[in-house]
């Protein structure tokens, strides 16, 4: 394997005392769509912030295409495009101003600018919808829109927090097929967490188990579905067998979290 | 490339989601996965940009995040108008009563023409002490955090702030130097002196805007701050010299306005505005070494609201 789009080696963070993520190692491959799944609070958010250089690791346990997020950030954020769990498409500006900001911070050149940005609002289907303010746009239309902020750099690695929490199923799958589509048409590498254990096992390529701060169990979907003794079951057997637990059992429902999760949700509806 | 669309449907507060509806408006509704065409992936394939390396980083960022505030200023211009309540009828009912009285000393100048730049500072003053709210509230709504992944620096950011924050705060200051016209204050039209009014407003925003994001990065919610700006905007303003010179004010109340930005700001506003005697370069100074030292300040502090 070429240099891995992320690898993270031992991988601690601890709010207070609590350790939210507890020696979590793994290594993605380059043009891999690769999920990280498990309940609300199974420090999935901790370790993308970890990755996105949000929280200050210490050097070498998180690399980005080898550089260190703690020591060569700016670097690190040039080859990203991150979508975070909540909305967060500015509602104040049109959809086609939210994605040439992007454009500007990415120092994509001023005679390339409407260009990038039309295909960009093209490629997830909101030419129509560019010129108008996204408080007006549906959740499904602002996570398209948030798609496209982070496409329009180029970027090399993907992140995505949640990208479906909230969206009803024709949307989930219109947000995967757009993320499916631009990988098969860039090579990139696409990191996504999910507690939708149905979506992990049709777009991941490789998926890592995370329940309370460490992860439980990697491998393609097929592979740990085989992996189980009975030899067969869904991805929900999987990590019951793996964890001991339900997945919909969120395990620190802190407040602020479920208070966030809930107004994402109430707004994409 | 040319794709044909699915057709947006027009926004309503109905509660079908505007995402189902134009998925099922393509052909094969029962597939999801397989009905909307290939769409154009022109700017994934399009290699990256080169990137901007050294000095021309921070000022081509905080260019474009300027860009940014001022298309949201253009999309909503209610604020301007609301905003433009409060100063006017300090003109025109305190500073009105208060020049009937002649109570306050203000040498040969009529307390109105005294009073005006005052309610300059005060009014650009009360906009930018709830920028840290805003800035919570970014952080909040998820936008704060995408933005601190993009390779911008924090400074930037901060910056970009303080100009939306100095800009409203021209907006308002026209608003008041019109109404302070209408109502007979004599001021200069010496074009020099109101750009000197113009630079002096909008280093007075970015002082008290980067204050109010620095005391944001360091309570962290809404609740406390808004309560800090509540409780500590009237002390400002009351502690400075926009109502009355510092000469009346009580003993112990003088040296807390002289380390108050807000005097220096009027006492060069008034200097320039109706031709007091005033310390223009002394105030120009202070308030470009406070702007600087809010901007690092509020810049060192924002990361703690990503945590």
């Amino acid at each position: 394997m070429s240099e891995p789009a992320i690898a993270c080696t031992n991988l601690v963070y601890a709010f207070g005392s609590t350790k939210a993520v507890d020696g979590i190692e793994f290594d993605v491959e380059p043009g891999s769509v690769y999920g990280l799944l498990g309940p609300n609070g199974a420090g999935k958010t901790t370790a993308i912030r970890a990755i996105t250089t949000l929280l200050p690791v210490p050097p070498g346990m998180v690399t980005v295409f080898g550089h260190d997020v703690a020591k060569r950030r700016m670097e690190v954020r040039r080859l990203l495009g991150y979508v975070p769990q909540q909305l967060s498409a500015d509602s104040g500006l049109t959809g086609r101003e939210n994605i040439a900001m992007f454009a500007r911070l990415f120092d994509v050149p001023r005679r390339q600018r409407d260009e990038r940005v039309t295909a960009a609002l093209d490629s997830v289907g909101l030419l129509d919808a560019a010129d108008r303010l996204a408080k007006t746009y549906s959740g499904g239309m602002v996570r398209r829109l948030e798609l496209a902020q982070a496409l329009v750099s180029s970027p090399r690695l993907l992140i995505l927090d949640e990208p479906t929490i909230g969206l009803d199923p024709i949307a989930r799958a219109s947000v995967w097929q757009r993320i499916g589509e631009v990988r098969d048409a860039t090579g990139m590498t696409v990191f996504v967490t999910t507690h939708y254990m149905d979506e992990a096992d049709q777009f991941c390529d490789r998926i890592s188990l995370m329940h309370r701060g460490t992860i439980r169990a990697t491998g393609s979907p097929q592979e740990l579905k085989a992996s189980l003794p009975a030899g067969a079951g869904t991805l929900e057997d999987v990590f019951r067998h793996y964890t001991g637990d339900n997945l919909d059992e969120p395990t620190s429902g802190e407040f602020r979290n479920v208070r966030a999760t809930r107004s994402t949700a109430a707004r994409v509806r | 490339m040319s794709v044909p669309r699915a057709p947006q449907p027009p926004v309503s507060a109905d509660a079908l989601p505007t995402e189902a509806a134009s998925a099922s408006a393509a052909p094969a509704a029962s597939d999801p996965l397989v009905t909307s065409p290939a769409p154009s992936l022109a700017p994934a394939i399009a290699p990256p940009p080169p990137p901007r390396t050294g000095w021309r980083v921070l000022p081509a960022r905080i260019g474009a995040l300027c860009i940014v505030e001022l298309q949201k200023i253009r999309h909503d211009r209610s604020e301007i108008y609301t905003r433009a309540v409060q100063p006017v009828l300090w003109l025109a009912v305190f500073g009105e009563t208060f020049t009937r009285i002649r109570a306050i000393p203000t040498g040969n100048v009529p307390y109105l023409d005294y009073l005006a730049p005052g309610i300059i500072a005060q009014s650009a003053m009360f906009i930018a002490i709830f920028y840290g709210i805003m800035i919570i509230w970014e952080r909040d709504a998820g936008v704060l955090t995408k933005l601190l992944v993009t390779p911008t620096p924090r400074a930037a950011l901060i910056t970009g702030k303080a100009f939306a924050s100095g800009t409203k705060a021209l907006i308002q200051a026209i608003v008041v130097l019109i109404f302070a016209a209408i109502l007979g204050v004599g001021m200069t039209a010496n074009p020099l002196k109101i750009l000197g009014v113009a630079v002096l407003v909008v280093l007075g925003s970015a002082f008290f805007s980067c204050l109010s994001m620095s005391i944001a990065g360091i309570v962290l919610t809404r609740d406390r701050l808004m309560g800090i700006g509540q409780a500590i905007t009237m002390p400002l303003f009351f502690s400075s010299n926009a109502l009355y010179p510092t000469s009346v004010m009580p003993g112990w109340l003088q040296p807390i306005s002289k380390i108050n930005p807000l005097s220096y700001e009027v006492d060069g506003l008034r200097g320039l505005l109706i031709g007091t005697a005033a310390h223009l370069p002394l105030d120009f100074a202070v308030l470009v070494v406070a702007s600087v030292l809010s901007i690092w300040a509020a810049s060192a502090l924002l990361p703690r609201l990503a945590k």
